[in-house]
């Protein structure tokens, strides 16, 4: 005989049903039935009350992209889910699987304006992958399982579960629910061997090919393959934003960051290859700049899961889509060895003009203020480059992006198709969660610190060992970068009176150094690596730096500026 | 572009909110919606969306891929108007009192092959069907007499050319390729 449970209790057993070991969330009246099933399930979950609910789903996006497995979040109705509607919209266009659970007012008053009731599907269905209302008891199981099919297959995304205080409280005789297939729904389309055919015969005859290595390839765990495919070709690969990860920084055929402060080399040479390689990235604009002047000389391969991304930027000649853990070894296969040595050589140049216009200036100052740049090398080098980077967003995120280094898949967490200020934080607490054996630190600017900020509180009752590194340069820097560069010097609303960051870290309990000199930066990240637990590192930076190269808005992909 | 009158045929399951992201996805890009009809199909559970509107190739063909992503959409098309049968439906509610004073009224009723469909002493119902430019040539003959109370049309209505029923022939290759695997 089927049990008799209530819906609240429905949604624990379905929740262990897909192996969920932790919750983010935050309670609240339309949820309370849930929170006081959690109650009985302390053992099973790892609660996690965050400070805000923004700071619950950035959290679970962490907790998700540091380690493969979907993140859960369980908020309140009304402000709770408005809350979180920031994470869900990072987690759509960075395609991180998350599911948000959050509460709903009754089922009999919907519609009414009833206290805190406000249309969360209707609200969430074009930033959410699928979006539904769970309105009775019975379709408790059915939904969440639904809910993690999709939110972790193909493409992965976020996914919201509106669930009516009604269905929380009634009783069901429940039924584990589970789902193999979506007939409307085909998450790995079936590889198309004609064009993986043509897409080879493309890179057999080709003189310059570049691979353009995105997150889908972090996503479909497909490591391994790429680097037997880029080896057969002897094919050089740069990586986006969220692909730095894909491949070690210091692997002989990888050639830097692409966009728009990227590496000159990859950027310049995206308009002298013959044929582009994309594999899982999404042509975003950050990564090619004026699309009228981007690779218009090359024969373009789009490797991707989803279909929508075929043509929705730059127009491709041969689509092969699929999983790339499925296509790339087919293509390889069909590869003949090649060298290209020349070719590969013509980065180097690219990369010594930049070397010293730009990074041995990050790097390497004999004087002056630090540089955020020789921050993020050295607190990478302290951890052999194999610790996990979460960024902010501004220039902490480019510059730690820039100067970190990655010997492991999964080590790079920032917030790239929203530019989310304030996403590390959180992101980092659920990175820290998910995996205890990893090294997390998180990259903050000044101004988002304060955005989510009242995540100190998470850090120090959950016993979090995030290490906080403050990139401080007292102003909103990415903003007054283009003030500078394209304003006229004018610092309209840039510069940050800030507070006592090492004060505000002693009140919850987080032992903090503050650097202002060179000389006390290395002592201090050894102090920092050798405390258990959370740390912030707040080191003062020159304030008027600028992130460089950089490809001015409205320029083409191969023109970058150094000053 | 050219811009050309495209209609867009959607299936989707029969789950509350699929409207909602159909309407939202032609919003998005500015997408005027020329007309929309939403009914049943000839398959259980399965809904059917018509969609016509201006727009050019590049764009509809962009709107249509990611239709077809929806979750919960099990297939999208676009077609040109030589691809399928289009036909709408139309009512006109006309003045009962008008009809019989002015002999010129039946006379466009009979011209035009339209239906009279319910007749009493305030109103007469007449039904349409037909291309769009037949039933705005009716609507602008009544008008003329001023006779009309009300005038409505169901948007278009279409069926594709296609020899083969590609619904049903998809729905069984969506079933093998939805449970392909990782
Ligand atoms: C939520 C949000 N608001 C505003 C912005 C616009 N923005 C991008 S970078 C930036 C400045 C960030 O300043 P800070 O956190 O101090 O980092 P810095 O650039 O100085 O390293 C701003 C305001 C944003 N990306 N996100
Ligand atoms: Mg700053």
């Amino acid at each position: 005989m089927k049990e008799i449970i209530t819906g609240a209790e429905a949604l624990m057993r379905s929740l262990m049903n897909e192996g969920v070991d932790t919750i983010f969330g935050y309670p609240g009246g339309s949820i309370m039935p849930v929170f006081d099933a959690m109650f009985d399930h302390r053992e099973d979950f790892r609660q996690v009350v965050v400070r805000h609910e923004q700071g619950a789903a950035h959290a679970a996006q962490g907790y998700a992209r540091s380690s493969g497995k979907v993140g859960v979040c369980i908020v309140t109705s009304g402000p709770g889910a408005t809350n979180t509607l920031t994470g869900i919209s990072d987690a759509i266009l960075d395609s991180t699987p998350i599911v948000v659970i959050a509460g709903q007012v009754s089922s009999a008053v919907l519609g009414t304006d009833a206290f805190q009731e406000i249309d969360l599907v209707g609200v969430t269905q074009p930033i959410s992958k699928w979006s539904y209302q769970i309105r009775r008891a019975e379709d408790i199981a059915w939904a969440v399982a639904r809910a993690f099919y999709i939110a972790k297959t193909g493409r992965p995304g976020p996914v919201v579960l509106d669930f009516t205080k009604n269905a929380q409280v009634a009783e069901v005789a429940y039924e584990p629910a589970y789902f193999e297939s979506i007939r409307s729904y085909v998450p790995y389309p079936k590889p198309n061997m004609d064009a993986v055919r043509s897409a080879a015969e493309l890179i057999n005859r080709a003189k310059r090919p570049l691979a353009l290595v995105g997150q889908g390839v972090e996503l479909g765990e497909a490591h391994e393959e790429l680097k037997a495919f880029l080896e057969k070709g002897n094919i050089p690969a740069a990586r986006t934003l969220l692909g730095l990860s894909a491949l070690p920084s210091d692997y002989p055929l990888t050639v830097g960051m692409l966009g728009m402060h990227g590496n000159l080399s990859c950027n310049v040479n995206t308009n002298q290859c013959d044929v582009l390689i994309a594999i899982g990235m999404r042509f975003s604009d950050r990564v090619t700049g004026n699309l009228a002047t981007y690779a218009k000389q090359a024969k373009i391969i789009h490797l991707d899961i989803d279909r929508s991304e075929i043509d929705k930027c730059v127009k491709v000649d041969i689509p092969v889509i699929g999983d790339c853990k499925e296509t790339l070894p087919l293509l390889t296969e069909l590869l003949d060895e090649a060298s290209h040595k020349e070719w590969i050589d013509s980065f180097a140049e690219y990369d010594r003009i930049e070397y010293e216009k730009v990074i041995d200036k990050a790097l390497n100052p004999k004087s002056g203020p630090l540089k955020m740049g020789e921050v993020a090398r050295r607190i990478s080098e302290a951890t052999d480059n194999s610790a996990i980077l979460v960024t902010d967003v501004g220039q902490n995120q480019m510059m730690s992006c820039r100067y970190f280094k990655f010997t492991k898949p999964h080590s790079v967490l920032t917030s790239g198709g929203l530019g989310t200020m304030g996403y590390g934080l959180p992101a980092a607490i659920g990175a820290a969660i998910a995996v205890p054996e990893r090294t997390v630190f998180a990259f903050m600017g000044d101004g988002g610190l304060q955005m989510n900020i009242q995540e100190f509180g998470t850090i120090m009752e959950q016993k979090v060992p995030v290490k906080i590194i403050l990139l401080n340069n007292n102003y909103l820097g990415n903003v007054r970068q283009w003030q500078e560069l394209f304003f006229n010097h004018r610092y309209s609303c840039t510069p940050m009176l800030n507070p006592d960051y090492n004060m505000i870290a002693a009140a919850y309990g987080i032992p903090s150094r503050l650097v202002t000199e060179r000389s006390m930066l290395d002592d201090a990240i050894n102090e920092m690596l050798e405390t258990d637990g959370a740390f912030l590192l707040h080191v003062a930076v020159e304030e008027e730096d600028n992130v460089m190269p950089m490809t001015p808005p409205g320029a083409s992909v191969d023109y970058m500026i150094f000053e | 572009m050219d811009k050309k009158l495209y209609t867009v045929i959607i299936y989707s399951e029969n789950l509350a909110g699929v409207l909602n992201q159909v309407t939202a996805e032609f919003t998005r890009r500015q997408l005027n919606i020329e007309t929309l009809n939403v009914s049943s199909s000839s398959i259980d559970n399965v809904h059917r969306y018509t969609v016509s509107l201006w727009c050019d190739e590049e764009i509809i063909n962009k709107v249509v891929k990611r239709l077809e992503k929806k979750i919960d959409i099990l297939r999208a098309s676009y077609y040109t108007e030589d691809e399928i049968f289009v036909q709408e439906v139309a009512l006109y509610k006309i003045s009962t009192p008008k009809l019989l004073a002015n002999k010129h009224i039946s006379k466009i009723i009979r011209h035009n092959n339209a239906r009279v469909i319910e007749i009493n002493s305030t109103y007469t119902v007449v039904e349409q069907t037909g291309k769009t430019e037949t039933i705005t040539k009716l609507y602008k003959e009544f008008a003329a007499e001023q006779c009309v109370l009300q005038f409505v049309k169901s948007g278009h209505i279409a069926v594709t050319r296609d020899v083969v029923e590609h619904l049903s022939e998809q729905l069984y290759v969506f079933d093998e390729d939805a449970k392909r695997v990782k």
